[in-house]
């Protein structure tokens, strides 16, 4: 990688550095020094480095994305921003990496909650805020955590007191509205003892992956219109609108025997960046759910690692959907720190025309961690011979009483269940969509918040447009 | 019917069907009985269109029409029913879509309406219970995690369902213990019909027991050796296949 281009970025800083959120507090300028002098020493990471090996993200490096210095939703279609939200959920809004308070619903929120923006919480609580930033992520870990680190403007901040159970979910949604921008957003979630929430990441622009078809128009469109249907014009314009950088970090604490479900739902434009990265730590007892829906990006990476306390479970559950070149890259990492810890794992992936996915998923049992039981599969289909996915599933075990885990399938639909629907008067391309659609919606289903399901169906039925594909598989 | 003559079938190079000439008239049941290996579930996956076989020589002419020359799906929704051997399972479609996708598609193909939603339940409903199945399995991804008995009595009920005019059943009888045949029997011989014929794929001559056939074919080393009436499944029962190869070997 060469430092050259980094230090344009680094360069840069010093002209947005005093506009960004926590100027006044000591501890965070000198977090974000540190951070952006590791980033200058090692620019974004290289293929060389053996966790970036298959995903190459050089091209951020060439574009030198801007950070937007302060909020304007002017950009922000209104009825559109509405179909994309949950009615059913408090809605936290961020454009291009600020919260917008004016597009965001946040009443009715139980007194002793706090469901806020970044800034606003490194202006209140600046105290909690320091003691549990940067702690899940590890800004060493690679280059994208210090660039987040030195460079977020807002974000997402949750804290749920003990035993407090919030009835309805939290969705932020990471809107990006301009033209070669980065958005860089820094999020925390805390929920302490015996607390319960559920949080939804939305990462989505205008023109993303399959948006169009949440705005209710409902008409099916073709695969190669699945993009085009939100920009009517020339191909060009496609290239040259939708360019931009999300590089989100999310840590997330889960207390004692609290139990916190987040879900991602990536829909970026189909010429962006997304580097998204959870950090999770479980105290005893605790459970943690991941649902991550992979859907849009040129290039989009996501991070999830998950440390375990004694006898806590997490479950992480991933589908990606690729067509076009879209390069969607997964990255798990599971450490299993003390005895009878349960993990659970099932990426799964579709990929068509010149796409390729990518599945790394390391399970790591430390010598003390007794008593593990882990499970880590991934599933891919591939739909075209120029599809490619590389997988890399790995155990590490240093402990000597555990019960893990790991299956890796790569293939094409099954034959043998096409003739058997082609027996029963189903013609070939139905049937092929019939059991595509069958394999993604295994994912769809465990979604538990309905309104949260429909949507993604939605966007998966949109991803299989021919006629003949419906609900009523169901 | 259906009108086989000469048929010759090859897996890549290697013949496995060398000339099988057969003539089914409607209502009639046809036992095809014979040795693994013999060619029999060969010939029920070639009538019926499955992918991976070469037709070298020979036509199968169904309803006047070149059943070769027809897509699986054409096959079926003219009225050819396969009865699978070791039925798919299909994980995410559910068997009453399936159901319903599969009879409109016919009754599209016959110029007709698809079918009152009502109707259709009430018509499965019945059928259902004809095979003393649970109505759970309707709401259930297709054969998914079914046993093997309900796996073949799917099967049945399907065809209760599209009511086709040639039925090929392969290996109906394996795997099935002897009340799940009784209950697949009858579900089937509530089907017979003057309109209706069945080919029946048997290793095992006790499924004729249960439903009785008009002819017999011996099926050995890719030929039908020998045809005759219902006796002569007894007499394959008495002294095995032995005889029958030998006399062509």
């Amino acid at each position: 990688m060469n430092t050259a281009t980094a230090s344009r970025y680094a360069a840069e800083y010093q002209t947005i550095a005093s506009a960004l959120p926590g100027q006044n507090l000591p501890w965070l300028q000198a977090l974000r020094a540190q951070a952006l002098t590791e980033f200058s020493a090692h620019g974004f990471p290289s293929p060389r480095e053996e966790e970036w090996r298959y995903t190459n993200v050089s091209g951020i490096e060439k574009k030198l994305f801007s950070p937007s210095i302060s909020l304007s939703i002017d950009e922000v279609d209104a009825e559109w921003l509405k179909s994309v939200q949950l009615e059913d959920a408090w809605v936290l809004v961020l454009v291009n990496g600020h919260f917008s308070a004016e597009l965001s619903v946040l009443d009715g929120l139980p007194e002793a909650v706090s469901v806020m923006s970044m800034a606003d919480a490194l202006a209140k609580q600046p105290g909690t805020v320091e003691k549990y930033l940067g702690r899940a992520a590890d800004q060493s870990e690679h280059s994208f955590i210090a660039f987040n680190t030195a460079w977020f403007t807002d974000g997402l901040f949750v804290h749920v007191p003990a035993k407090q159970v919030l009835d309805r979910p939290i969705q932020v949604l990471h809107v990006v509205t301009g033209v070669d921008q980065m958005a860089t957003t820094r999020n925390i979630i805390i929920a302490d003892a015996l607390a319960e929430v559920k949080v939804i990441e939305t990462f989505i622009s205008r023109d993303g992956v399959y948006a169009e078809n949440l705005s209710g128009t409902g008409s099916a469109i073709s695969r190669d219109g699945v993009y085009a249907a939100s920009l009517p014009g020339a191909d060009a314009a496609v290239g040259s609108n939708n360019a931009y950088l999300t590089a989100a970090v999310t840590e997330v604490f889960v207390g004692q025997n609290a139990d916190v479900t987040l879900y991602k739902l990536q829909s970026e434009s189909e010429k962006a960046y997304h580097f998204g990265g959870s950090y999770i730590k479980q105290a005893r007892d605790a459970r943690f759910t991941h649902h991550n829906f992979a859907f849009g990006g040129m290039l989009a990476r996501s991070d999830i690692h998950v440390d375990l306390d004694h006898a806590s479970a997490c479950e992480l559950n991933g589908l990606y959907l690729g067509v076009k070149r879209q390069h969607i890259d997964n990255h798990t990492r599971i450490n299993h720190l003390k005895p009878y810890a349960i993990s659970r794992e099932l990426y799964k992936g579709v990929l068509d025309d010149r796409a390729r996915g990518v599945f790394q998923g390391r399970v790591i049992v430390a010598e003390d961690a007794q008593k593990t039981d882990s499970q880590m599969n991934n599933r891919n289909l591939l739909l075209s011979d120029d599809a490619e996915v590389d997988t890399k599933p790995q155990l590490e075990i240093y402990a000597d009483d555990v019960k893990c885990g790991h299956g890796v399938t790569v293939g094409q639909l099954d034959e043998k269940s096409i003739f058997y629907l082609q027996s029963r008067c189903v013609d070939e391309e139905t049937a092929r969509n019939m059991l595509t659609f069958a394999f993604a919606n295994e994912m769809v289903d465990k979604i538990k918040i309905k309104s949260l399901h429909d949507r993604v169906l939605e966007q998966v039925l949109a991803r299989f447009p021919q006629q003949g594909v419906n609900k009523e598989w169901l | 019917m259906l009108s086989i003559k000469n048929l010759h079938v090859s897996v890549g190079d290697k013949p496995i069907l060398k000339g099988i000439n057969l003539e089914i008239k409607a209502g009639e049941i046809h036992a095809i009985m014979g040795p693994n290996g013999s060619g029999k579930s060969t010939l029920s996956h070639v009538l019926s269109g499955k992918g991976g076989y070469t037709v070298t020589e020979g036509s199968a002419t169904y309803q006047g029409k070149d059943l070769l020359e027809m897509a699986p799906e054409i096959r079926a929704r003219e009225g050819v029913f396969l009865a699978f051997q070791y039925p798919v399972e299909i994980p995410g479609v559910s068997n009453i879509y399936l159901l319903k996708a599969a009879l409109n598609s016919i009754r599209k193909h016959n110029g007709q309406p698809e079918v009152d939603a009502m109707d259709f339940l009430t018509l499965v409903k019945d059928k259902v219970r004809l095979l003393e199945m649970d109505e759970k399995f309707l709401y259930r991804a297709v054969n998914e995690g079914f046993s093997g008995g309900e796996k073949k009595r799917n099967e049945i009920l399907q065809m209760a369902i599209l009511e086709p005019k040639l039925c090929i059943m392969d290996e109906t009888d394996s795997g099935l213990d002897i009340d799940a045949l009784k209950i697949v029997s009858e579900g089937v011989n509530s089907l017979r019909s003057p309109e209706r014929s069945f080919v029946m794929v048997t290793h095992y001559q006790r499924l004729l027991d249960y439903i009785k056939p008009d002819f017999v074919h011996v099926l050995a080393h890719g030929q039908i050796v020998k045809s005759g009436g219902a006796d002569l499944a007894l007499e394959l029962e008495e002294k095995g296949y032995g005889w029958v190869e030998e006399a062509v070997a």
